[in-house]
């Protein structure tokens, strides 16, 4: 290691620790399965074949990924100006709502090609527009961003439910869902994609909105490092006081960041509306807002954590769903267990193991140190 | 896992062959998705449950089971039951009709149950209740019961299948008295407002203190909360769904009966008879399907006159000489 003697290197706040985390998660876990009479490593097996095992199940395991990364990205974002937006869920959903009106108003006359941009452009506005609302609130009238994007959570579901049980259910329907999209509304689906090269893949609902959370991706780690908006919102996020002396507006600087957030968020309508149900219906949004923030606290607000974070809570959704299939003993609530252990290892309790593995690790790099420095 | 892989693939073909060739006894492997609620709400989805354990309990045939947590899981979970073989399958739930149909067409020889919805196949048995209908007995009930004219409704999630309860609950309350007042209330729009016992506790409190002394909740376990607070506040409630007399004796006028525990177990044991037939089956009053319940716990606060009203109005609706109103038919409640 090139790291100076007494300092961390980076892989150790970034690699080990996260790892250690979950490791410490999955033992926990592991406790409480054999408890119930469960055995822990083969549930460790099943987990691992289910979410990654064939390729129905990578599928599955890349489609909710796909959702973390766009929640993830956005909180992201926020929490780099200092903000901690909790609205992930109801700018997720409000984004589908955009995403499903443009379609419903135009998938008979327009082709797929101009209902694509549309509908991401249509997603980013709605998502980024009611996320402006707490931004404006909190950037000019004080009101605190948790509070109110939490409140905008309950607003967006009621504003929803309005919607689709008053006004968008098809006549005759019993679930409050809308009619399906003509074909040119649908995004295509990966196996659809593979099928025109002529490769046969199981079917899944992962569809073409993974390659733009990769572009996303891209896009973010761009727009934080390398742009003058993404200096000022670090900059705000850093010292507001400093920023102010710098000549930047913090609330210009929070409109900013809140619809960019909104926006991402706003993507997961994409996926699941314009790329899975091919309708507008309820609850699309399943909480993937929520882990949004513990995938950007683990994945340490950057765009590759955030990936790999959204990997492993893809991983546990699918392969948390199979386990519960397979072993009857293992119901829904105990997967959600296993998926709270880990949000509460890697984010509530992360700096637990700071200072024990930090100690370690000068302990063991000093210990190689030492007679290197008497041989020189 | 690659043995168990072969092994579950080989007893799939087994399996969808021997569903080609008719229904054969006793070799049944059921299965049941349970939806959002969970299996263990108190109300439709312990229904089924309890159906589907009423089945094990007489036959020994144990069945496999899944509570989907989102929207792709319902597709997800059907598909994976086909997959391996299981053989019939119980879809509960509209929100679940969609996917069952998609997964149906790819498992034609496999034998699936909808409630609460219609998916038209040939080998999907729908079943489909008459809430309406039972929910007007109980607004008549209530309506007879309340001293001041004012009776309540508390509802779960704002969709449509519940207002259709709340249409029918006002028209029996209407019909014993075109002065009575029917207040109601939808306890939220999410699913967290089938579990949502301190809100469904507010909305009582709230309908008591406007007058109303008869609450019904078709509101799953948040109606415990509203049963509480009709002990507390010594008024009545009227339970769903399952036969609820017996949470809060005294306070429990009566529960609005729907059979969905008889659907689920007529499911699994027509086809482990060999009389299992695709079909769409809509219980009503008639059926038996739905209906109010009658028992010791609250046989005291029903007395002869109202339930001679009761019955009789029952006897005209299943003779047709009484319609009761479905909101589905035109989501609107104008009667």
């Amino acid at each position: 290691m090139s790291a100076a003697p007494g300092s961390i290197p980076r892989w150790v706040d970034i690699g080990l620790i996260p790892l250690v985390n979950i490791a410490l998660a999955f033992f926990v876990s592991g406790i409480i399965l054999w408890t119930i009479d469960v055995d822990p490593f083969a549930a460790v097996e099943i987990i691992l074949f289910g979410a990654f095992g064939y390729d129905e199940a990578i599928g599955y395991t890349l489609y909710y990924t796909t959702n973390f990364v766009f929640t993830g990205l956005a909180v992201a974002v926020a929490f780099h100006a200092g903000l901690f937006n909790i609205g992930g869920e109801g700018q997720a959903y409000i984004g589908g709502l955009g995403v499903g009106l443009g379609i419903l108003l135009v998938d008979s006359t327009l082709p797929f090609v101009l209902i694509l941009p549309l509908s991401i452009l249509l997603a980013a506005a709605f998502g980024a527009g009611w996320a402006a609302i707490p931004a404006y609130l909190q950037a000019y009238r004080g009101s605190h961003i948790v509070i109110t994007t939490i409140m905008f959570n309950f607003i967006a579901s009621a504003l929803m439910v309005y919607l689709m049980v008053n006004i968008l259910i098809q006549p005759g329907s019993m679930s409050p869902e809308s009619r399906e999209f003509a074909p040119s509304g649908h995004l295509p689906f990966i196996h659809e994609v593979f099928g025109w090269f002529g490769m046969q893949v199981t079917p899944s609902p992962l569809n073409l909105s993974v390659v733009w959370a990769a572009i996303c991706c891209v896009l973010v780690w761009a727009f934080i490092w390398r742009t003058r908006w993404g200096y000022q919102i670090r900059t705000v996020g850093a010292n507001e006081t400093a920023a102010i002396y710098a000549g930047i507006d913090p609330r210009r600087v929070i409109m900013l960041a809140m619809a960019v957030s909104g926006a991402l968020a706003g993507f997961v309508g994409i996926n699941e509306v314009m790329g899975v149900h091919h309708r507008l219906l309820l609850n699309f949004t399943a909480g993937y807002g929520f882990t949004g923030i513990a995938v950007s606290l683990m994945g340490r607000n950057h765009p590759v954590g955030i990936v790999l974070a959204s990997l492993l809570f893809g991983m546990l959704y699918q392969g948390g769903a199979e386990l519960a299939f397979e072993e009857p003993k293992v119901t829904r609530e105990l997967v959600v267990t296993i998926q709270g252990l880990v949000i509460l290892f890697s984010g509530a309790l992360a700096f637990m193991m700071k200072g024990p593995i930090e100690r370690a690790y000068l302990r063991i790099a000093g210990g190689f140190q030492r007679p290197a420095g008497q041989e020189g | 896992m690659v043995r168990t892989l072969t092994a579950a693939a080989a007893a799939l073909l087994v399996s969808t062959s021997l569903a080609a060739t008719a229904a054969v006894a006793d070799d049944i492997k059921p299965a049941v998705v349970f939806d959002m609620g969970g299996k263990f709400d108190k109300s439709f989805n312990e229904g089924v449950f309890n159906g589907v354990e009423k089945f094990k309990k007489e036959t020994g045939v144990s069945y496999r089971e899944f509570e989907v947590t989102n929207e792709t899981q319902r597709e997800q979970a059907l598909r994976r039951m086909a997959q391996r073989g299981a053989d019939p399958i119980i879809g509960v739930g509209f929100a679940q009709a969609p996917a069952l149909e998609k997964v149906a067409k790819e498992f034609p020889d496999t034998r699936f149950t909808i409630i609460d919805s219609v998916v038209d196949l040939p080998n999907v048995r729908s079943v489909v209740f008459k809430e309406h209908e039972g929910s007007f007995l109980v607004g008549m009930i209530a309506a007879l019961k309340s001293e001041s004219g004012k009776v309540g409704f508390v509802g779960g999630m704002d969709i449509p299948l519940i207002r259709k309860f709340a249409c029918g609950y006002e028209q029996g309350a209407k019909h014993v008295s075109g002065n009575t007042e029917v207040l109601q209330n939808m306890t939220g729009t999410t699913p967290a407002a089938w579990n949502d016992p301190t809100r469904g506790s507010e909305l009582a409190k709230s309908q008591f203190d406007r007058g109303v002394d008869v609450i019904y909740a078709a509101a799953g376990g948040t109606g415990v909360g509203v049963y509480q607070t009709a002990k507390d506040s010594g008024k009545f409630a009227i339970g769903v769904d399952s036969n609820q007399n017996h949470l809060q004796p005294g306070t429990m006028l009566t529960s609005m009966l729907k059979r969905v525990d008889v659907a689920a177990y007529k499911a699994f044991k027509d086809a482990h008879d060999g009389s299992w037939a695709p079909g769409i089956q809509v219980l009503g009053l008639a059926e038996e399907g739905v209906g109010w319940a009658l028992d010791e716990y609250n046989k005291d606060l029903v007395s002869a006159d109202m339930m001679a009203k009761v019955e009789a109005a029952a006897a005209d609706i299943v003779s047709g000489k009484l319609s009761v109103h479905d909101y589905m038919s035109d989501n609107s409640c104008s009667y």
